[in-house]
């Protein structure tokens, strides 16, 4: 028993129906039970969830964090996504 | 190359705090600022840990269920807030168990606060009111601190640290509606507990080297005199209301300042405590010291039975 250390998680709280989980922040556990039941001692003492996510944080991949990263170029040009981007007279009802 | 490419993030990373945004986990930044960030972080994380003994002396002594079911939650919210910050303190490239071998060997400190002793329950009030609310006072800008991770820890810890100053309130304005022995113990408490209070908010700005670089890298948005000044014209009234007296003989309304004036801690008393010479430090860090090494055979548990588990699984 050299290595004592928990792995740890990243957890998700579904807040109320209808609305995504979110992340709320982390915690060490020795297993996936053990995360999921701190994670409710520890991020829903006053009712703020009714669900929970627990994953391993090393089974997360995610783009680097600089924000002006070639990653997210492909998006920056193309304002024609946006429904701004088209003029459709005033008098053009419900559109 | 090398010099230009440090140079071009130290501008970034200075763009990004004086445009009031976030800085994250993964994000460049200086050394000594993640090392403040460490320190502070740690150190805010231990006193929440630490926080919870000098209350905890009260809770099979609480005089009523309502009362210990109400400490109860209220050490809880403490343990939940050490460990929100010791996750933030983590993104920072630090691990707890290095955090809490620091705590125990003495090469981290925490609060000065919960090195006085716990004398009556109405210390548990007083706790709540004026500790809880200084710490309030010294959380709420930290909420807006540069360093995202820290920040929403103190959202959350806020949001439940009001509850802890109201109970503290409340369990006071119980004790001052009973009889004269218990009003003399409120009275008592307060004036024990007054001046560590001022203290939490650190030594007087002349005396706080480190202040003008947290306050310019957005850690930081007030100074101690400030936060200092900002508790003490918040407490007046409610001291007031409840009826007791702060046993500050330079107490008074400075009409010119809109602010109340008021006497100097002795400084001295809060180096002596900080040094380790206050009435409970030993205390403290033996009863920690014991509870991680008496529950050393938890953690392995939970680690063998979580192999073999997975083992199984296979």
């Amino acid at each position: 028993m050299s290595d004592m250390s928990w792995p740890l998680y990243e957890v998700f709280v579904r807040p109320r129906r209808g609305l995504n989980h979110v992340h709320v922040g982390s915690l060490h556990a020795a297993d996936d039970r053990m995360a999921l039941l701190a994670a409710r001692d520890l991020y829903t003492r006053r009712n703020e969830g009714v669900s929970l996510w627990v994953v391993r944080s090393n089974a997360i991949t995610a783009s680097t964090p600089d924000e002006k990263d070639p990653f997210f170029e492909p998006s920056g040009d193309k304002v024609y996504r946006h429904p701004t981007f088209y003029d459709i007279p005033e008098d053009v009802p419900h559109i | 190359m090398v010099q230009q490419e440090q140079s071009a993030l130290e501008e970034r990373f200075d763009a990004v705090v004086a445009a009031e945004q976030r800085i994250e986990p993964r994000d460049w930044m200086p050394d000594a600022y993640r090392a403040t960030l460490v320190r502070q972080i740690a150190q805010h994380a231990h006193s929440e840990i630490i926080g919870m003994q000098p209350e905890g002396n009260w809770l099979t002594r609480a005089p009523s269920l309502r009362r210990k079911a109400i400490l109860l939650a209220k050490a809880q919210d403490e343990a939940g807030h050490g460990l929100y910050l010791y996750a933030a303190a983590e993104t920072l490239g630090v691990d707890r168990a290095e955090l809490t071998e620091k705590l125990i060997s003495g090469r981290q400190k925490y609060s000065s606060i919960f090195n006085y002793p716990t004398l009556t329950f109405a210390d548990v009030g007083v706790i709540g009111w004026l500790v809880d609310g200084a710490a309030i006072c010294n959380q709420v800008p930290l909420c807006r601190c540069s360093y995202g991770p820290y920040a929403r820890a103190m959202v959350r810890v806020c949001k439940e640290e009001s509850f802890h100053q109201r109970q503290g309130y409340e369990l006071l304005m119980t004790l001052m509606r009973g009889t004269e022995g218990q009003r003399r113990m409120v009275r008592d408490a307060v004036d024990r507990w007054w001046w560590p209070s001022l203290m939490m908010f650190g030594p007087p700005d002349g005396d706080s080297p480190n202040t003008a670089q947290s306050m310019a890298w957005r850690i930081k948005r007030h100074t101690n005199d400030e936060l200092r000044q900002r508790f003490v014209d918040m407490t007046v009234p409610q001291a007031e209301h409840l009826g007791v007296t702060l046993p500050d003989p330079a107490l008074s309304w400075n009409e010119e300042r809109g602010s109340w004036d008021f006497g100097e801690p002795d400084w001295s008393e809060l180096q002596q405590v900080i040094k380790g010479n206050g009435p409970c430090n030993a205390e403290r860090i033996d009863r920690r010291r014991a509870a991680h090494e008496d529950g050393a055979w938890v953690r392995e548990a939970a680690v063998a039975y979580a192999a073999k588990q997975e083992e199984r699984n296979v």
